[in-house]
């Protein structure tokens, strides 16, 4: 038995198939992965994120504290809401968690970090802010539900009170408000339109409930999982981890190195890697035979070494199946996959594979 | 749950088994078990000919969530595989017991059929997994 959120029992009512995740019973689909994935690219699904941790960080020295611990530079955080994405590193230049950082208040900062790191996360933070007198509040009594998809936040706006319902929907992407104690903000992890938002616990069985009876499709971590992929959205534990850098794993956007003289925690030997002619590439991958790319499948490449499928799977928007590897350093654009012995060809193709319900690769 | 068909035979990882008027036998995956993998998106067959032994890999069943291997229940030779499979895997889902079959094999001696259960005993251990 996990930990459940304040949406277990609406899970089980809707026919989920809970599955442990990171210590929570979380709802992997309600009878189609398939059916849910197709509903957000086309129209609007919901998932229960209530398991993510939310932080807040407050203090007069709270955003030179965040210029510290994070490789990507809250200074560019100047209007009220904006978010950014960026990686927590280790002194090695490791990742120990990607999160998202909303700028509130020039004293309140809030993160919001992946569930199944929240104990090393929590620990690293609060040893690294006693030097910059910042207060770590971790917020458990928030759930949280993501509404995404094209219609999404036309289906959602009536969850919010009337007052802040305009507001909400002019919304500029990766930027967030309060709506009285809601907390809306138009990010996700689909590659599609819609807001997270952030809300009482108590008050999310009755906003779920709202936001089915309206026609959003409760949608799982499964397809959660298809979508961030056809998205190429990396997935903290398997495409990076402590032992990788964000140069290796497609988040080179994300290390703000300008200016120069910021000293962020793994700067130096980040900067060691980016000088490396030798460091792997990040890519995708598109199978061209047929078959199902998976989770640490070897990739050969021919001439050139080996590297290794981070996430692999099936893509129900392009009906075929795809991946992100971590491949050697060189000028190719094809490879094989070792599938149960078989050697099957991929192409090295430019991500994100769908976006915004588009097919974004040449098939 | 859906009542099991009363004219097959199951196995412990969740296949099931149909004497055929021809002397093969039919084999596919129970709807328990397409049910737990969820939507399946690819089946990989064995080539027609191609010798099986009980217990030994047949054939793998991906769903969009994980690979699984579906093994031989008895001893045989591959005496047809279900094409229909290569271009829409989710007949499985649909029909599992009867379009959604896997292959079927010409046993090579007598079947044991102590060996496998029979839908009561089916039905005793999906009570028992929950």
């Amino acid at each position: 038995m996990g930990s459940k959120t304040p949406l277990y029992d609406k899970h089980v009512e809707a026919g989920a198939r809970i599955v442990d995740f990171g210590g929570w019973d979380m709802p992997l689909h309600y009878g189609s992965q398939k059916e849910e994935h197709h509903a957000v690219r086309t129209n609007a699904g919901l998932f229960d994120v209530s398991h993510m941790t939310i932080v807040d960080l407050k203090g007069e020295r709270v955003r030179d504290f965040l210029r510290y611990l994070v490789a990507n530079d809250v200074a560019k955080l100047q209007d009220a809401g904006k978010a950014l994405y960026t990686c927590m590193l280790n002194e090695n230049g490791g990742v120990i968690d990607d999160l998202i950082i909303y700028f509130m208040t020039e004293t309140w900062f809030r993160l919001v970090v992946n569930a199944a790191t929240r104990d090393k996360d929590l620990a690293w933070i609060r040893k690294q802010a006693e030097a910059f007198d910042v207060a770590v509040n971790e917020r458990a009594e928030l759930a949280m539900i993501a509404v995404q998809g094209p219609n999404a936040r036309e289906l959602a706006a009536p969850c919010i009170d009337s007052e802040w319902r305009q507001q909400a929907l002019d919304l500029k992407l990766f930027t967030g408000m309060e709506a009285g104690d809601l907390f809306v903000a138009r990010t996700g992890y689909t590659g599609e339109d819609g807001w997270e938002i952030l809300m009482p616990a108590a008050r999310a069985p009755s906003i779920w409930d709202r936001l089915v009876a309206g026609g959003v499709a409760p949608a799982g971590l499964g397809a959660r999982d298809t979508l961030r992929l056809e998205a190429a959205m990396n997935l903290y534990g398997a495409d990076m981890d402590e032992t990788i850098s964000p140069l290796e794993a497609g988040l080179a956007w994300t290390v703000a190195w300008e200016p120069a003289d910021r000293d962020f925690i793994g700067r130096k030997p980040l900067e060691v890697t980016r000088a490396s002619p030798d460091k792997r590439r990040f890519v995708g991958l598109l199978l061209e035979d047929k078959g199902v790319l998976r989770n640490h499948q070897r990739v050969v490449v021919d001439g050139v070494g080996e590297g290794e499928i981070t996430s692999g799977g099936f893509s129900p928007t392009i009906g075929r199946s795809i991946a992100l590897a971590r491949v050697p350093a060189g000028d190719y654009d094809s490879a094989h996959v070792d599938v149960r012995g078989k050697l099957l060809n991929v192409r090295i193709v430019k991500t994100p594979f769908v976006r915004n319900g588009q097919v974004r690769i040449e098939l | 749950m859906s009542e099991l068909p009363g004219d097959l035979l199951y196995t412990k990882d969740h296949e099931w088994l149909r004497r055929e008027d021809d002397g093969t036998v039919s084999i596919g995956i129970t709807d328990h078990a397409q049910a737990a993998l969820g939507d399946l998106v690819y089946v990989e067959l064995p080539e027609v000919g191609q010798d099986v032994t009980e217990g030994g890999d047949m054939a793998v069943v991906e769903s969009v969530k994980a690979a699984s291997d579906v093994y031989s229940p008895i001893d045989g030779i591959v005496a047809a595989v279900n094409d229909v499979l290569a271009d829409d895997p989710e007949t499985i889902n649909t029909e599992p017991y009867d379009a959604g079959w896997i292959v079927k094999i010409t046993p090579s001696g007598d079947i044991d059929e102590s060996a496998l259960l029979t839908p009561d005993q089916y039905q005793a251990l999906l009570d028992e997994e929950g």
